[in-house]
């Protein structure tokens, strides 16, 4: 997604201006995306051009200027929570390929890039996980989302990690 | 700090000649009192062979196996037993709890069998239990407990009499996640509260994650160890 989706989405239930747009969108996101409002005012620009939003007169006393959804905007808001991204062909994830490629050196140097990486990986978890456990008993929603999802990826990488490595030593020894 | 198991260049094989297969292949490791390790590698690795060494559940092929000092090569059966009763304790993936005997005559198994009097057990036995979290229902059976209530009372067991050395082997095998999450958590204490040295064999990053060390198996083989410190790797 870009800025301009996000924007879209927040403003689906009221106007709101550009400072506020700024803050709701770096809420939502749990404070992975920051933005500065310079950025914010230059996407409501393109999309008041591209007539998916228009400048609203229900706030003339204040001295921001209130964006709001058109119809256009509405339509092409819920095509975008419609839109499920495509996943095929498989997105060039750097580990992946890094670990393909190293294959082709040899199982040995393969093996030691896997190790290196989960033992990086089994690092960034553990430091996640305390994150995790340091949070606040009622933890902003979006914060623990964000913190459950990169939990989870680091787990599905060391996941894949150790499928590679089955797959690479799998005709070796049969040790208990 | 005081080493409380030390493996210095074990082998252990199993079977001979062509069928021979060699389960670790000159492992040296050290774990010190009030550490937590958790033992990762793909099946056949050879992590639940450094278990079973290091309880004295088996005997290396060479090499040498200590537990707080002690050389375990050349102890008889019954100094083995005496060690698996006071020094090191042991949690499987199967809960492994008698089903006859109630939660706290299980946990008081282990020191009943080496002669102690019923009421100094008890009583720590109900300690164990205490800090595993459980101070109710003490006289229930296994089957009335949840599973992760049974793998605490377990480990309970495993750790009565202040054993100094707790050896888990996949202990969230046969949990759910949650279930898993707090038997770790629990694992995870023993070390900062009662110094215990926790050796945890796990295929699960989740769980590894809350270890003080990592020790990465292939192939018999220790190839990689990792501190959660800052991004120090040794």
């Amino acid at each position: 997604m870009s800025v301009r989706e996000g924007l879209l989405a927040l403003l689906a239930d009221r106007p709101r201006n550009g400072h506020q747009l700024k803050l709701e969108f770096e809420t939502t996101t749990g404070a992975v995306w920051t933005l500065n409002v310079g950025q914010v005012y230059t996407t409501l620009e393109r999309l008041e051009r591209d007539g998916l939003v228009a400048r609203s007169n229900d706030d003339e006393q204040s001295a921001q200027k209130l964006y709001e959804l058109t119809a256009a905007g509405r339509e092409e808001l819920a095509s975008w929570w419609s839109l499920v991204p495509a996943d095929e062909p498989p997105p060039r994830d750097e580990l992946m390929l890094k670990v393909l490629f190293a294959i082709g050196r040899g199982d040995e140097h393969a093996l030691a890039v896997i190790t290196a990486h989960r033992s990086a990986l089994l690092l960034l978890l553990a430091q996640r996980r305390r994150d995790q456990r340091a949070e606040t008993p009622d933890p902003d929603l979006a914060t623990s989302m964000v913190r459950d999802a990169l939990v989870v990826r680091a787990e599905a990488d060391l996941r894949w990690l150790d499928l590679c490595e089955a797959r690479i030593t799998g005709r070796k020894g049969t040790a208990r | 700090m005081t080493p409380i198991l030390e493996f210095d260049d074990v082998v252990k094989s199993f079977g001979s000649g062509l069928t021979e297969v060699r389960a670790l292949r000159g492992v040296t490791l050290t774990i010190e009192e009030g550490e937590f390790v958790a033992v990762m590698g793909p099946s056949g690795c050879g992590k639940s062979t450094l278990l079973h060494l290091a309880g004295a559940l088996e005997s290396p092929s060479a090499g040498s196996v200590r537990v707080g000092g002690r050389e375990l090569a050349g102890l008889g059966a019954a100094a083995c037993s005496e060690l698996r009763r006071n020094d090191v304790g042991y949690v499987f993936q199967r809960l492994n709890l008698i089903p006859s005997l109630t939660a706290i005559e299980n946990v008081m198994l282990p020191l009943e069998l080496s002669g102690g009097s019923h009421r100094v057990v008890r009583q720590q036995a109900i300690a164990a239990l205490e800090t595993v979290g459980l101070t109710q229902q003490l006289d229930r059976y296994p089957d009335d407990f949840s599973g992760g209530q049974q793998q605490r009372i377990a480990i309970a067991r495993a750790i009565v009499g202040e054993r100094r050395l707790l050896l888990a082997d996949e202990p969230t095998g046969s949990l759910d996640t949650a279930s898993g999450d707090e038997v770790i958590e629990l694992l995870a204490a023993l070390p900062k509260e009662h110094g215990t040295a926790v050796v945890l064999v796990t295929h699960e990053p989740r769980f590894a994650s809350w270890a003080d060390r990592f020790v990465f198996l292939r192939d018999g083989r220790i190839v990689d160890e990792t501190i959660p410190v800052a991004g120090a790797t040794r």
